[in-house]
């Protein structure tokens, strides 16, 4: 018997993977070149590429920044690269962003018969919707995000109230007695409950401040408007225009419809016969038209319906139109969370004792509304997208906007320059919604 | 020593109104009753007010009036003296038109995108994510005026098409002509047309049905029908002695022959589009505003179906595909019958809420001119008799109708592919 081993009895060191297998060539090889069809979709893909970035770039960086009409631009063109077409001119952007930013919002608000020339006054250019914009991401940010300190929801508190005055101008007092009311109903129920009992309280905590906003705000406003005068210019709604504009009858719409569409579906969602078919048949009725004919009711009907002689602007109507169209999107959001929530959730609370405000706060609410953060934002995404909606009805919003300058001799003609950058604006806004929703959901989701 | 006492009888009060559940709900739901009621009689009166100040009591007699307004594109006849109604037909059948053909090539774009963004290959699925985020995350109203802007300033010109050498030439053989007037097809024609049934006399809602179109669709059914005979006694065949039958060249020509006798019987050819002085002639025109708004409708709303689909495929857990594997099932059947019927519990439903949006985003056709119910109803006929609430009662009754007959198919379908729980 021979004593050779056929079998190694030492360990050989590891080796170092193939190089075709690990960096660069690997990945490729995995992912771009793993068999002739992939390969041949790559090479597919990468022409392509190729041919739409080169046009893209090329029509984006070698265009014209500085010109005052199209044919100025097309002499520059011209000039420099011998032919029109493939080149950007973006000097309609140079000329006309702050139109398409703040449609014809004055920059510096006067009163009536006062006359500040340009660039005078004691504040920088359109400090008021600057300021509003600024304040809307403070109010906004401890929303969304909680790890801020929780003393600026006193700014969010405050915002709803802040912003129509910055925005329209007016007296200070008007939206301070409409706050009022809240603080009315607040110390009805605290005072009135020890005396009249719980639902006393309630009911006239409701009623107390649904008068006083209806018959008393006006006449107290003015009359402490007349003693001491907080007021500043009022700005006309028709002078609202563009992303203002867009952006505010979106934030209006995605807040005002958050609390309505819960509501609404917890009302579709109840066992009460009456409420749950009031509840179907408005949100069925407004989810099966389309926007644009609730546009239409803004726009020529929504007077109609209201008392002879009432006469409120036409943004306010939209306002109204829109944020009930939102509240039905949202509602039947808020109602597949409802759904699709377990069923031993319901009977978990029912067995605790909780009635039905505390089991849907405690232990309904804050499990689907996580359910359907996802929904929500898409719901949001395509109430500001919508809002586009308005230059049908004639409403300056960026789209309308555009055609307002295509129609002057300067600029006629021009397309893509102008949609680009509407399109570059939206895409920035609902991009950064859908990307904060994946962030939440990502935060919140708490299995394994 | 204890004695059993009846539980106190309950007498009703009226605080039990408020206090006890069992009554509360009543009392809520007559409070909720009372308040709408209240509501629709303020609303109605106020409307009725206002109505008689203006003087314009509703009516509907307006549709009865000639319209006065041409429609371009339109799916049966018309002329400007035909009633509003009838121009609100065609509006209407011009909407479905369009939501048709939209939802066709949005769905087969959204599957094969929804499909591709899930390739291993990263370049291909890259470009599928900026194309889905691209068209998510910009208004459908931009698209469509951007769609109808490229159509109108990019394409030639129809004397672009004269001369000797032309600088633009028709498409796929000389049959189909790109300009920017819109796009010339080739159109069916029969040579031994057997006419047109005219219904509905000369009312507002007359329509011609081709003869022909109706013979070939019974000889087409018929043939379908025989197939399936077929294909089921190859089942039975196939059950009874394990053997099955060919059964493709019967199937096959079950298909084409009976259906290509009758066209050639019937003189069938196609109508190309010429060029005949400024314009194309013959042939089906397609106009810009229809292909604007329909290019625009499908690839917005196929970004969506895509990432229905994607989320779809990706919703069956793997677990189920190694399961299927692991009987011995082949790739093929895998997908047939353990992935796709899951996949398309969860695709379903929010796609049938897309076509849906689709249909209703049609109505933004206003915004390129396209006579939708929305142009038409909506649009000139509103301004022109100035019945407002007509109108647009009218124009929401249509979508509604849409809408609840498309929900209802889903709720059946929810129903019938609902999970049982308890």
């Amino acid at each position: 018997m021979s004593d050779v081993s056929f079998v190694r009895t030492e360990m050989l060191p590891e080796k170092e993977p193939p190089g075709s297998s690990v960096g660069v060539i690997g990945w490729m090889r995995a992912n771009l070149f793993d068999g002739v069809i992939n390969s041949i979709l790559t090479i597919l893909s990468l022409i392509f590429c190729y041919f739409v970035l080169e046009g893209l770039l090329s029509w984006t960086f070698q265009s014209v920044w500085n010109a005052s009409s199209l044919t100025e631009c097309r002499e520059v063109m011209v000039a420099t690269w011998g032919k029109t077409h493939g080149h950007a001119c973006w000097a309609v952007i140079n000329d006309r962003w702050l139109q398409l930013l703040y449609g014809f919002y004055p920059p510096y608000p006067a009163e009536a018969g006062v006359n500040f020339g340009e660039g005078t006054g004691s504040w920088p250019a359109y400090f008021r919707p600057n300021l509003s914009f600024v304040l809307l991401l403070i109010a906004v940010a401890p929303v969304l995000f909680d790890k801020l300190p929780r003393k600026l929801l006193i700014v969010t508190a405050v915002y709803p109230f802040l912003m129509p005055w910055l925005m329209w101008g007016g007296s200070l007092w008007g939206p301070l007695m409409v706050a009022a009311g809240f603080g009315i109903g607040l110390l009805a129920y605290r005072l009135l409950t020890p005396v009249i009992g719980g639902l006393g309280g309630i009911i006239v905590a409701i009623a107390l401040p649904v008068i006083w906003w209806l018959f008393l705000v006006g006449s107290v406003a003015a009359g402490l408007e007349s003693v001491v005068s907080i007021s500043i210019p009022e700005v006309e709604s028709r002078k609202f225009g563009g992303f203002m504009l867009s952006i505010l009858i979106g934030v209006v719409a995605i807040g005002c419809s958050l609390p309505i569409g819960i509501v609404l579906a917890l009302g579709r969602q109840s066992d009460l016969m009456i409420v749950k078919t009031l509840c179907v048949g408005f949100i069925e009725f407004i989810r099966g038209v389309p926007l644009i004919t609730l546009l239409f009711v803004a726009s020529v009907l929504l007077n109609i319906f209201l008392p002879p002689g009432t006469e409120f602007d036409i943004i306010l109507r939209v306002l109204i139109m829109v944020t009930l169209f939102a509240s039905a999107y949202m509602a039947e959001v808020v109602r597949g969370g409802l759904a699709a929530l377990p069923k031993g959730q319901y009977e978990g609370a029912d067995s605790l004792g909780l009635n039905y405000w505390q089991s849907q706060r405690l232990i309904i609410m804050p499990q689907a509304l996580k359910i359907s953060i996802p929904g929500i934002v898409s719901t949001f995404i395509g109430v500001f997208k919508d809002t586009t909606l308005v230059s049908i009805i004639g409403l300056l919003d960026p789209l309308g906007l555009s055609n307002a300058i295509r129609a002057d001799a300067a600029w006629n003609g021009i397309y893509w320059e102008l949609f680009a950058f509407i399109a570059f604006l939206f895409f920035v806004f609902c991009f950064g919604m859908s990307r904060y929703s994946m962030y939440l959901e990502r935060k919140l989701h708490k299995g394994h | 020593m204890t004695t059993l006492t009846d539980p106190p009888k309950a007498s009703f009060r009226l605080s039990m109104l408020i206090y006890d559940t069992r009554y509360r709900s009543l009392t809520i739901q007559a409070v909720a009753m009372i308040g709408f009621m209240l509501l629709a009689a303020w609303l109605i009166n106020n409307t009725m007010t206002n109505l008689e100040t203006l003087g314009k009591t509703p009516q509907f007699g307006f549709l009865l009036e000639p319209a006065g307004y041409d429609i371009n594109q339109r799916l049966l006849d018309y002329n400007s003296q035909d009633t509003h109604m009838r121009a609100s037909l065609l509006g209407l059948l011009n909407t479905l038109l369009v939501a048709v053909m939209g939802c066709i090539t949005a769905t087969v774009i959204g599957v094969l995108v929804g499909v591709l963004r899930l390739s291993k290959n990263w370049i291909v699925a890259k470009i599928m994510t900026v194309y889905v985020e691209m068209f998510r995350n910009v208004p459908v109203l931009l698209w469509i005026v951007l769609a109808m802007a490229i159509l109108i300033e990019s394409l030639p010109a129809p004397r672009a098409f004269r001369g000797e050498n032309p600088e633009a030439t028709m498409n796929l053989f000389d049959t189909v002509a790109v300009t920017n007037r819109g796009i010339y097809v080739p159109e069916p024609l029969f040579s031994n047309s057997l006419g047109n049934i005219h219904l509905l006399g000369q009312s507002s809602l007359r329509f011609d049905v081709s003869v022909d179109l109706i013979a070939i669709l019974i000889v087409f059914g018929l043939s379908i029908f025989g197939i399936t005979k077929v294909n089921a006694r190859a089942k039975r065949i196939q059950e009874a002695t394990g053997d099955r039958p060919n059964t493709l060249w019967t199937n096959l020509g079950l298909f084409f022959v009976p259906t290509g006798i009758l066209l050639a019987a019937l003189g069938f050819h196609l109508g190309y589009p010429e060029l005949k002085g400024f314009n194309f002639k013959g042939g089906t025109h397609m106009r810009n505003s229809l292909i604007a708004l329909w290019l625009a409708l499908s690839l917005y709303t196929a970004a969506f179906i895509a990432e229905i689909v994607r989320g779809g495929i990706l919703a069956v857990s793997h677990g189920q595909t190694e399961a299927a594997n692991a009987l011995g099932m082949r790739p093929g059947r895998t997908m047939r019958l353990v992935i796709l019927p899951q996949a398309l519990r969860v695709i379903i439903p929010p796609m049938i809420s897309n076509y849906l949006n689709l249909t209703k985003n049609s109505s933004l056709a206003i915004a390129v001119g396209y006579m939708d119910i929305t142009g038409t109803l909506g649009g000139i006929t509103m301004n022109q008799t100035g019945r407002e609430l007509e109108t647009v009662l009218m124009l929401m009754l249509c979508y509604l109708t849409i809408s609840l007959s498309i929900s209802m198919v889903m709720n059946w379908y929810n129903n019938r592919v609902k999970l049982v729980e308890r």
